[in-house]
């Protein structure tokens, strides 16, 4: 009981947190905003990591794998596309910057 | 002492990804932020490793090198026009994730599951389910795989109801009796299926707030595997990302003037629009040499980019076109509605790739005051998002949509597949003022031929 009392204090912080800090996060970058939280999210892979590793039998470990490679994708391809987004804005040109990463 | 790294790694993660959203609020501190965030994420990673309840590595491994390859190349080799898909499809697997632990977790402990945890799974499977379907419908319909029309039937709002009420129904009846697994897996079923119907009805336009439901959904996916498997890190992450999703919802929606059940059981633009007081007339079609000098002896042009231009992949001519006009002294600005294309904040990474400064992007607010000293609004590929029904008759299907306007500039150019109407199926009275030049065809090869004859003006 009292672990779940502590989660839903966690959540409700963390719920008024988020408020306050996303609606300052102009349009401007809102994709990246989508594709970030989206990897950060992708920490959900800690859970599949216990159930991958924690041998509790085939279907475990079957469902178990199989997550760590969904969340994996998640997290690998959400941090890097966000950073591929954000090399992109830059205030003002720079000649040189026509490179192609 | 293990037990302590590994809740320490929690708290790092914690911390880091809450300073990583803080620091897009501003372009110039984002990248530095969103490593923090990277480092918060390996920091959970190993710590969770380092977990007592792991004792095999092997297939983890596997499983890590697997999805950071597949991860890694999707997202280096994916087209900046085709990022809405592959961020769908990110949910996709993120929500997926969470399924099967949950699956996993009720597979396992069944019948001696307790009341509060079994809440926890059954949001995390419903959500996660019903996210992972939806998500990959979506992708379908950005990709084109699927018609991007809404599909829908007779009743379709009442069985998607009734879809959702036995799946929410399954759940309180496992919250009193764990052991029944037929209930479980039922649930799962009506997810997936309510996931698919979710998103069938929607039209490719309102992908945008869509996109943001997802998001959120997948999030809150996250924080129920957080209750479950009781663990704050994921909590936290899973409910920024919730909110964040929500927020963007609801200003996804503000921007088109309408309610987000509106949008989901709406099926808006399937319905035949009501008649509106139809303005008549014949749109006036110009040719390049003419846009060309209005452009070229302007002041000042504001481009205004839709979804047509990231179809197009018009983004790097539109800036060459820009930069010509920079040349000869024109201030150049660009006008990006919240809801232009298919994602929150898709036309500003598709001009950002395109090399334009972000000082010369401009929000709705900002820019609306500043056409009528403007010479030349040209629009590429948007339509609805500059009807000027929308601000001046109430009777529009699209009343009260804030909207761009450009038909206060001086002169308008607008650059258009076809003769075709917009998504919604309805005129646009812009296209038919005296002051609008039309000029058909594919967005690129117009924006090139205007480049040539810009410089030749």
């Amino acid at each position: 009981m009292n672990s779940l009392m502590s989660g839903l204090y966690v959540f409700a912080l963390s719920a008024f947190l988020g408020y306050l800090v996303i609606s300052r996060v102009p349009p401007l970058l809102h994709t990246p905003l989508m594709s970030a939280t989206n990897a950060i999210s992708g920490i959900s892979l800690v859970g599949s990591l216990v159930t991958a590793g924690g041998n509790h039998g085939v279907l475990s470990t079957v469902l178990g794998v199989t997550a760590v490679i969904c969340a994996t994708i998640n997290v690998v391809g959400g941090f890097w596309i966000t950073e591929r987004m954000l090399k992109f804005f830059r205030r003002k040109e720079t000649p040189a910057a026509k490179e192609k990463e | 002492m293990e037990h302590y790294f590994v809740e320490f790694s929690y708290l790092f993660a914690s911390v880091f990804f809450i300073v990583g959203l803080k620091s897009l609020s501003h372009p110039d501190t984002a990248r530095r932020g969103m490593h923090l965030a990277e480092i918060g994420m390996l920091l959970a990673i190993i710590g969770t490793l380092l977990h007592k309840e792991i004792v095999s590595y092997q297939w983890i491994l596997v499983g890590l090198v697997v999805g950071g390859a597949i991860g890694g190349v999707l997202a280096q080799r994916v087209a900046m026009t085709a990022l809405p898909q592959l961020t769908a499809l990110s949910h996709g697997f993120g929500a997926l994730a969470a399924t099967l632990v949950g699956i996993a977790e009720y597979a396992r402990h069944g019948a001696a599951i307790e009341k509060p945890q079994m809440i926890a799974i059954g949001v995390e499977v419903l959500l996660g389910a019903l996210t992972t379907t939806g998500s990959i419908v979506a992708a379908a319909k950005l990709q084109e795989l699927m018609r991007g029309s809404p599909i829908t039937f007779k009743g379709q709002n009442y069985v998607n109801l009734g879809i959702l009420a036995v799946a929410l129904g399954a759940v309180v009846f496992l919250i009193f009796s764990p052991g029944a697994a037929f209930a479980f897996y039922l649930m799962l079923a009506l997810a997936l299926v309510f996931g698919l119907m979710l998103v069938l009805p929607i039209a490719a336009a309102d992908m945008p707030v869509v996109m943001s439901l997802l998001n959120a959904y997948a999030g809150l996916a996250a924080t129920a595997t957080g209750f479950a498997i009781n663990n704050n890190v994921l909590i936290i992450a899973g409910t920024l990302n919730g909110f964040s999703g929500f927020i963007l919802s609801v200003l996804m929606c503000r921007a088109m003037n309408r309610s987000i059940t509106n949008v989901i059981f709406g099926a808006f633009g399937s319905a035949a629009s009501p008649a509106t007081a139809a303005a008549t007339g014949e749109a006036r079609e110009i040719n390049i040499e003419d846009a060309a000098t209005q452009l070229a002896y302007a002041r000042q042009v504001i481009f205004v980019p839709g979804y047509g231009m990231a179809t197009a992949q018009a983004q790097h001519v539109v800036r060459e076109l820009a930069s010509v006009l920079e040349e000869r002294g024109v201030t150049v600005k660009y006008a990006i509605h919240p809801v232009a294309g298919r994602m929150p904040g898709h036309m500003n990474v598709l001009l950002a790739e395109a090399d334009v400064p972000y000082s010369q992007l401009f929000e709705l607010e900002q820019i609306n005051s500043d056409f009528p000293n403007t010479d030349v609004a040209i629009v590429i590929g948007a339509n609805d998002v500059v009807n000027p029904d929308a601000r001046d008759n109430p009777g529009s299907p699209i009343a009260g949509m804030p909207i761009l306007d450009v038909d206060r500039a001086r002169s308008v150019i607008v650059l258009k597949r076809g003769k075709g109407k917009g998504f919604a199926g309805i005129e646009n009275p812009l296209f038919l003022k005296q002051n609008t030049g039309m000029l058909y065809g594919d967005a690129k090869g117009t924006l090139g031929k205007l480049v040539a004859a810009v410089a030749q003006a």
